[in-house]
């Protein structure tokens, strides 16, 4: 089956929801495990990379969990244009994206597991969640792998833990992963503060889309960087501590941008508001941007009933890929056309979006 | 301000990390950052780019000391390799760079020994080594101590465990 044809819609998957999704996106917990009999995939022939990929495809697949309408394909039956899609989506990494005969994916039904076969370890699991929902991505892909263990023949040692192609993931071998949309604490010009504060516990903070305080669309990525000499569940539970305090900073920071900047915020959202709906070209990174805006903007109810999922959709049909996908010829769009073309998207779809209004009074000004 | 690793073009992309108390910054370039899989949010640590900066030289060392030129014999990945990707060959690699490893992951991780999830064929052997090792432990200390009841208590313990551990 085609890839394209077997991901959910943009639309659709953008209505998912999960806990404090206001401000986490989404979830997500990666283990890494390898084949004890074969080198990594880094270093093995590839005789010895198709032979593990022949026992790790069928095992996969046999999964429980995958159910029996997952899509499996080798990487070599993916077009340029698939791989960038499921990139885009966050389905398969970049690294993986790049290679071809020998590698794979597995992904479920409904998304919510996806296994590459031969990245840079044998297998890279990952469970995706909506919203803040690390415990319950974890409990769902440490049953995948328990599962598995029964099936194949893991590398583990007693001191070392699970061993990875990277000594950076040995033990554990997992990534403990969370997205999140942080426009308060960057128009406060707290989030390198914030960013900082987090670096000291351990973990790992990046743009999605570009770097540090130009994150674009204000969509931050936390993480834990250590993975040898600490439990699944103690990394877990750490970051999950660390997330909701970060939810609960951003709340404040907004809260704080509508009672002390009130006209600065208003006038940032309408702008956004406004050349999102007019502009005839548009880059893909002022449109990340404007589109962050935009969502904080229905996040505080300055666009009425406009649902929160149309701007999460906005973000990834703007998107190069999707962006191409869409297009009604899918021809290779150059640069030029693409920001055209993404105006014009832009354009028909912000159709049903309202003007901003300005935002009720809060209680303590409210006239008595 | 200039890419760490190329130096030559601008760096845009600015890490910040704290290693055992230590900030460490790092600052790239988007081709480097590509290079060194910073790109990938999911995959990313900077302990990777640490491992290319500071670790060579452990590796080095730990190798000569064993004359120099490791080489796994199972998958024939060598001390130039590891130095040069900081990623090992295969399972067996482990035991054969191990000592030039401790240094390297002790400033990358929380500890140097696994703690976690250990794969169910293996659970049972392990909770009974640990069990071992603490009792062995203990009658150490109640020996040294001359605390024979409390040793004589810690054999017959050990006797049960051991049998267990053999069935
Ligand atoms: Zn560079
Ligand atoms: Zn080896």
């Amino acid at each position: 089956m085609n890839i394209i044809e077997f991901l959910i819609s943009p639309a659709e998957a953008s209505k998912r929801s999960g806990p404090n999704d206001r401000i986490v996106f989404s979830s997500r917990v990666r283990l890494a495990r390898n084949l004890k009999s074969y080198p990594f995939p880094g270093h093995a022939k590839k005789a010895d990379r198709i032979k593990a990929y022949e026992i790790l495809f069928p095992a996969i697949r046999a999964l429980p969990q995958m159910g029996p309408e997952a899509f499996a394909e080798s990487l070599e039956k993916l077009t340029a244009l698939d791989k960038q899609i499921l990139v885009e989506r966050h389905l398969v990494s970049r690294e993986h994206a790049a290679k071809g005969a020998g590698s794979g994916l597995i992904l479920n039904r409904e998304e919510t597991l996806s296994v590459m076969i031969n990245e840079e370890d044998h297998l890279r699991m990952q469970s995706l969640r909506p919203g803040l929902q690390l415990r319950q991505a974890w409990l769902a892909i440490d049953a995948v792998d328990s599962d598995l263990e029964t099936r194949l023949d893991i590398s583990f040692s007693d001191k070392y833990g699970y061993l990875t192609a990277c000594p950076t993931n040995l033990g554990t071998g997992i990534r403990v992963s969370a997205m999140l949309h942080l426009p308060g604490l960057v128009l406060g010009e707290q989030i390198n503060q914030i960013i900082q504060a987090v670096n000291k516990l351990g973990l790992a903070v990046r743009g999605l889309y570009g770097e540090g305080t130009e994150a674009l669309g204000n969509i931050f990525q936390v993480s834990n960087q250590m993975t040898l000499g600490e439990s699944e569940n103690e990394i877990v539970e750490r970051i999950n501590k660390v997330l909701l305090q970060l939810v609960e900073h951003e709340e404040n920071a907004r809260q704080s941008l509508l009672e002390k900047k009130p006209k600065i915020l208003l006038n940032s959202i309408g702008r956004a508001y406004g050349v999102l709906a007019n502009a005839h070209t548009i880059q893909s990174k002022e449109t990340m941007n404007q589109l962050s805006l935009l969502r904080l903007g229905v996040d505080i109810g300055l666009f009425g009933q406009t649902p929160k999922a149309l701007v999460d959709e906005l973000f990834l049909i703007s998107q190069p890929a999707h962006l191409q996908l869409n297009h009604p010829d899918r021809e290779k769009l150059a640069a030029e056309d693409r920001d055209i073309y993404r105006a014009d998207m832009l354009r028909e779809r912000m159709k049903s979006v309202p003007s901003p209004q300005e935002p009720a009074a809060p209680p303590s000004e409210a006239p008595v | 301000m200039t890419c760490q690793f190329c130096k030559q073009k601008d760096a845009t992309v600015h890490l910040t990390q704290i290693v055992e108390n230590e900030v460490k910054k790092v600052d790239l370039c988007e081709n480097c950052a590509k290079e060194k899989g910073v790109n990938d949010p999911a995959g990313f640590s900077l302990a990777d780019l640490l491992l290319g900066l500071g670790a060579s030289q452990q590796i080095d060392e730990a190798g000569d000391a064993k004359g120099g030129g490791l080489r796994c014999v199972r998958c024939g990945y060598t001390q130039a390799d590891f130095k040069k990707s900081g990623r090992l060959g295969c399972s067996d690699c482990y035991d054969v760079f191990a000592d030039g490893l401790d240094p390297l992951l002790k400033p990358m991780h929380k500890g140097i020994r696994h703690k976690g999830k250990v794969p169910g064929s293996l659970r049972r052997a392990t909770d009974l080594n640990q069990q071992l090792l603490t009792l062995e432990k203990d009658l150490q200390g109640a020996i040294a101590r001359e605390d024979f009841e409390q040793a004589a208590q810690l054999r017959d313990q050990l006797k049960v465990v051991r049998t267990s551990a053999k069935t």
